[in-house]
């Protein structure tokens, strides 16, 4: 191990976050990625025990990535029914501790989808919470570098125009109680506290979406608390159950106090 | 050992770089500068990334000699790539550097303008290539110094003159005219055209037979091809590429690219394919006609459809 870990909460200060060094990459062992583990399990779940299933939750991300400010990660959970919540942890990141999920009646949490930056050469771990308190574990190994700090390609100015915006898409057959596929695209640049302002030359403030809800009609689809590790302009692919009267809301607040609520109909049955 | 510390070198640029490959290392001094044109003088970059061998230097860089002075078309990738194009030049002309050219961000085309800073010419950069030297300067700074060390690295060198509309500079017995182009292959891309030769200088607005990189604007680029057609040069000295290549067919070549990119990323993105998916299958049609395709062509996809999912 080659630091302990200081910021890993979800509501980490963007003073935490000023450019560390490198402290963990390419070169770790295997028994320094496993000792990194355990301390950010122990920090997150206390004494509680994580069991190891790499069939509760499967982890599809690429082995290295292309762009590691837009990381596309896949999570298929194959006890859908029993899950109540699912987090997901990039161990390597200045911030490891990137989404929670904590899925409500409404929800089909069959398969998640986000985009993620990576930082460093990491381990990437899915955790599901089973409704009867139990915590599984899955990891895979991502090779990408410089997603955090990497700068935007454009002004902060440009980068929050329209922000708070939101679209959705919806996609399978929203008859008969099924589950409906949806994708959420929110506009927002999730700044991570680590990409440098070109004006001013400081490090702009990390500013990012810390709570998502989805709501079906009056019902929970699944609640999200993010991090600066979800990549700019989120984009979620989740599946809910439409029993029931619609619409879907959602609403999403970030970390400086900014709030957006939108709402969306899903388009009736096509026969 | 060696093959895992170059993987990784990939991924430190890995976002941004978009000009750097694995292997080929070439050293610099194996490199020879053609003479395209009377008085122009161009160095081909090899298809490859920057390595400690190859002091980064994987840009098409040059110079042109006029009756009053030389101007530098590029700087090269490095300070030390820039100073082999320093003594290069001093072997064929006395002439005052006049002008330096950093035709945009991307660390193989600014780090070697360290090299002409003794010579105090002017800096000639777009608009936006000082804002966009801010955001990036220092993280590529960081990254080529892992790689070459500090010393061949240089510094982050800022343009003394910032050109935003049509712009001319006087050789005395030739023009060169500058463009400052919209967001295109980047947010800074500044091209010339040479009246003396009537050679087209795009920089990185023009790759061939290296894949291009997108870290700008997909439509953009498409709209500035057009704007570069305009100016009806018939010879044109790439970015990427061989030194010089008739201008009509090497455009042919990359808007058709961006084209399948464009529309092939707008079908995934309207039939619902997910980014993981769009980057396996949108225009694998272009796969053999691309060197480092598999490198940098899936990231160009990410780049299109973060573009194009917002339409």
């Amino acid at each position: 191990m080659k630091r302990l870990l200081l910021a890993l909460s979800l509501t980490l200060s963007a003073a935490a976050l000023a450019p560390a060094p490198v402290r963990a990459g390419a070169t770790d062992s295997d028994e320094e990625r496993a000792a990194r583990w355990t301390e950010i399990k122990k920090s997150i779940f206390g004494d509680r025990t994580v069991e190891a299933s790499e069939t509760a939750v499967k982890i599809d991300a690429p082995a290295r990535a292309l762009d590691a400010s837009l990381v596309p990660i896949g999570l298929t959970l194959a006890d859908k029914d029993q899950v109540k919540g699912l987090y997901f942890i990039i161990d390597d990141n200045p911030s490891p501790y990137a989404a929670r999920f904590s899925f409500g009646p409404a929800a089909d949490p069959g398969e998640i989808k986000l985009r993620v930056r990576v930082n460093n050469y990491t381990n990437v771990h899915a955790v599901v919470e089973t409704k009867d308190g139990r915590l599984l574990e899955s990891a895979k190994f991502v090779k990408a570098s410089g997603g955090c700090s990497a700068p935007m390609g454009m002004s902060d100015e440009e980068a929050m125009k329209g922000m708070g915006e939101m679209r959705m898409k919806f996609s399978g057959d929203p008859q008969g109680g099924k589950p409906v596929e949806a994708t959420l695209m929110v506009r927002h640049p999730n700044f991570s506290g680590m990409q440098m302002n070109q004006v001013t030359r400081d490090y702009t403030p990390a500013r990012y979406v810390d709570k998502l809800d989805v709501t079906y009609g009056d019902k929970l689809v699944f609640h999200l608390e993010g991090d600066i590790s979800i990549a700019s302009n989120p984009v979620i692919n989740f599946a809910f159950v439409p029993e029931g009267k619609g619409p879907v809301t959602v609403a999403a607040t970030d970390n400086q106090g900014g709030r957006w609520e939108h709402r969306f109909d899903v388009p009736s049955a096509s026969n | 050992m060696t093959g895992a510390r170059a993987t990784r070198r990939q991924a430190l640029f890995g976002g941004l770089c978009l000009c750097c490959l694995p292997t080929l290392g070439r050293a610099a001094d194996a490199f020879s500068l053609d003479e395209v044109a009377p008085g122009v003088f161009v160095r081909r970059g090899p298809d490859a990334e920057a390595t400690a061998e190859n002091n980064d230097a994987i840009a098409n860089i040059g110079f042109i000699v006029g009756r009053d002075g030389v101007l530098v078309t590029e700087s090269g990738g490095s300070l030390a790539d820039g100073h082999w194009l320093r003594a290069e030049i001093a072997k064929r002309t006395s002439k005052p550097i006049k002008y330096v050219l950093l035709t945009h961000v991307h660390p193989d085309h600014v780090f070697g303008a360290g090299a002409f800073q003794g010579d105090a010419p002017t800096f000639v950069g777009h608009a936006a290539l000082r804002g966009a030297l801010d955001a990036r300067g220092d993280f590529y700074r960081q990254r080529l110094v892992e790689i070459l060390g500090a010393e061949r690295t240089g510094p982050v060198v800022y343009p003394t003159l910032e050109v935003k509309e049509p712009a001319e500079i006087d050789l005395g017995d030739r023009t060169i005219r500058l463009t400052a182009h919209g967001t295109a292959h980047t947010n800074c891309d500044l091209s010339m055209l040479d009246t003396g030769s009537g050679l087209l200088f795009p920089a990185d607005l023009l790759f061939v037979g290296r894949i291009p990189s997108l870290d700008g604007s997909l439509l953009g680029w498409l709209r500035e091809i057009e704007r570069l057609k305009g100016m009806g040069a018939a010879a044109a000295v790439p970015g990427h590429g061989p030194v010089r290549v008739e201008f009509a067919p090497a455009i042919a070549d990359l808007a058709r690219y961006l084209t399948v990119l464009r529309d092939e990323t707008r079908a995934a993105v309207a039939a619902g394919r997910p980014i993981e998916a769009a980057v396996r299958t949108v225009a694998q049609g272009e796969k053999d006609r691309w060197s480092l395709f598999e490198t940098y062509h899936g990231r160009n996809v990410t780049q299109a459809y973060q573009e194009l999912e917002w339409e």
